[in-house]
């Protein structure tokens, strides 16, 4: 058993910077190389990809990066896990069985997880007596049920393990959670196994303090003057070792900082009730753990505790949900801020005309400069700012309704006061809104397939 | 007692929480997390984002990383897809707690580094 594991995770979400994996393999040691490419609206882009073309749906940018960094990863040895398979792990596996092929690498042991997708087994589960209450608000699923484009289980980190014990060099992952994918290698380093809730605790935090990538060592950081070259930024490295314990740090030379501070930045991130952190291998307590720094760019986090897991999966399912357009103007000064309240006024007051109303809660008036991210707070409002941007949207059931917005947006450069620019990218179109539906579920009725194939 | 902004002595990482968003306070001293832990309630979160939040506030501790987690529970304009606004992920809204002006004794302002100038 190695006495230390090295997991750096390069992809906060799908759209992250690609120098963030290049550069982990390139700088410094790595075991392992976690990347995340899912959050809750991706699942359900991506089924709508696959509904189009079936070999589509999964994470194209991870296909990209193995292509530019396989014969680096084969040399170095270096393990990958991404949950880049989307809603079609098998056809993320064939794009880089083919992207094997055109490097002349053979052997390349490649593993699907998956398993995660219910979509097509939602009424028999239903049928069955599984209720799927939205987990925020309690609402029945009869409520949603015809309008469901994507249903899917946060699997745990227990095949992931399989698969590396498989043999796998690169694993590929529908949905599971985060922090499994650097616990998973840790279960199979170490041979953890389903009880032992206080290292599975540990692991999690370990892998929720990298899951957003450098988030956790500078980026987004309160004190952001104090932290030396962001441009370089390194993404986040762990060292863990056996007990648990482990330790937060970045490639030695890169920008950015690994401090107590910034690391707490990132525990404190997507935080609920602190003492209750779910996931379906274990309950982690992220009051019971000890931060300390060693050093120059080195976080301790040790003594982390467990519960046993409840028995419940969670399911992340999307629903179609309506729809919605957004655009934007610029209006100079002066009076910047009375000429784009006028301007928003002109925009209702023609489509009422065209027997186009919206309400209160189906229409938003921004005025980007004046204090929307502040609204209300001290310092955080100008009454005369110099210029502004003028945001404007609609949302709602009726598509035809929503569209007619954009086109009355663009003619205010001619028909409204002077000094409205900034209308590049045209006018704004109708968009699908993708609506969120937690739930839980019995965990006994999932069965996680891993499958491991070789290029 | 000097009346200081809340980022003098601490500092701040939000993000989205379902309809709503988590505002995470990081105390910069010990002092400070307990002077917090008494002083920045839920009931003061509240008024102070209101035009922010308009759902109801909830407070967790944990004391081992000086932290004061908040959720807000309607925040983002509908949440996820469905929000309009520009900040529909509540990134801002951690430094904009920050703004907030408190009497903080001098023993505290003391014993707690002021972020760098």
């Amino acid at each position: 058993m190695k006495n230390k594991v090295l997991i750096g995770n390069g992809q906060g979400f799908w759209g992250d910077s690609i120098l963030g994996p290049i550069r982990l393999l390139r700088e410094g040691p790595l075991d392992y190389l976690t990347l995340d490419y899912l959050a809750e609206v991706t699942m359900s882009i991506m089924q709508k990809l696959r509904q189009r073309d079936p070999n589509a749906g999964y994470a194209t940018d991870f296909v990209t990066l193995i292509d530019r960094v396989l014969p680096e990863l084969l040399e170095k040895g270096t393990r990958v896990i991404a949950n880049a398979g989307g809603v079609n792990p098998h056809a993320c596996k064939d794009a880089l069985l083919e992207v094997c092929r055109k490097h002349g690498a053979t052997g390349v042991k490649i593993a699907v997880v998956d398993g995660d997708d219910i979509l097509s087994d939602l009424d028999r589960m239903i049928g069955g007596g599984e209720e799927f209450n939205n987990l925020d608000t309690g609402a029945p699923i009869g409520d949603v049920r015809s309008r469901i484009t994507s249903a899917n289980v946060y699997l745990g980190a227990f095949p992931i393990a399989e698969a590396l014990a498989g043999g796998a060099q690169i694993v590929v992952t529908g949905r599971g959670t985060d922090p499994g994918l650097v616990l998973g290698p840790l279960i199979h380093e170490f041979n953890w196994g389903p009880e032992d809730w206080h290292k599975l605790a540990a692991g999690t935090v370990a892998g929720h303090i990298v899951e957003c990538g450098a988030q956790c060592s500078g980026g987004n950081f309160t004190d952001w003057r104090a932290i030396p070259n962001l441009s370089m930024v390194g993404y986040p490295v762990l060292e863990v070792e056996p007990s648990g314990d482990f330790c937060v740090t970045k490639h030695e030379g890169t920008g950015g900082l690994v401090s107590v501070e910034t690391v707490t930045h990132q525990l404190a991130y997507e935080m609920g009730n602190p003492e209750r952190y779910l996931t379906p291998d274990v309950i982690a307590d992220f009051t019971s753990f000890r931060l300390k720094a060693d050093g120059e760019n080195r976080v301790l986090v040790q003594d982390t505790r467990g519960l046993p897991p409840t028995d419940t999966f969670k399911v992340s399912m999307s629903y179609s949900d309506g729809w919605k357009s957004v655009g934007q103007l610029t209006i100079s000064g002066p009076d910047a801020l009375a000429k784009a309240r006028l301007c928003a006024k002109i925009v209702w007051d023609r489509l009422a005309y065209d027997d186009c109303e919206y309400s209160e809660e189906e229409r938003l008036e921004e005025y980007v400069g004046a204090g929307e991210c502040h609204a209300g707070l001290p310092g955080g409002t100008s009454d005369s700012p110099a210029e502004v941007v003028l945001r404007l949207g609609v949302k709602g059931p009726d598509r035809a309704k929503v569209a007619r917005f954009g086109p009355e947006l663009v003619p205010l450069v001619t028909s409204g006061p002077p000094g409205v620019t900034g209308f590049a990218g045209g006018r704004p179109k109708a968009q699908e809104i993708i609506g969120y539906w937690p739930a839980l579920m019995s965990k006994h009725l999932i069965q996680p397939t891993v499958t491991v194939v070789e290029s | 007692m000097p009346t200081v902004p809340l980022h003098r002595i601490a500092q701040a990482r939000s993000g989205d929480k379902g309809e709503g968003s988590n505002v995470g306070i990081l105390a910069r001293s010990e002092a400070a997390y307990t002077f917090l832990a008494e002083t920045l309630t839920e009931a003061c979160v509240q008024d102070f984002l209101k035009e922010i939040n308009f759902g109801g506030v909830t407070r967790y501790l944990a004391p081992n990383m000086r932290v004061l987690n908040f959720l807000l529970e309607d925040s983002l304009g509908g949440g996820g897809s469905a929000s309009l606004k520009t900040d529909a992920q509540g990134k801002t809204h951690g430094i904009g707690l920050l703004r907030l002006e408190m009497d903080v004794p001098s023993a505290v302002l003391d014993a707690t580094p002021p972020p760098p100038a």
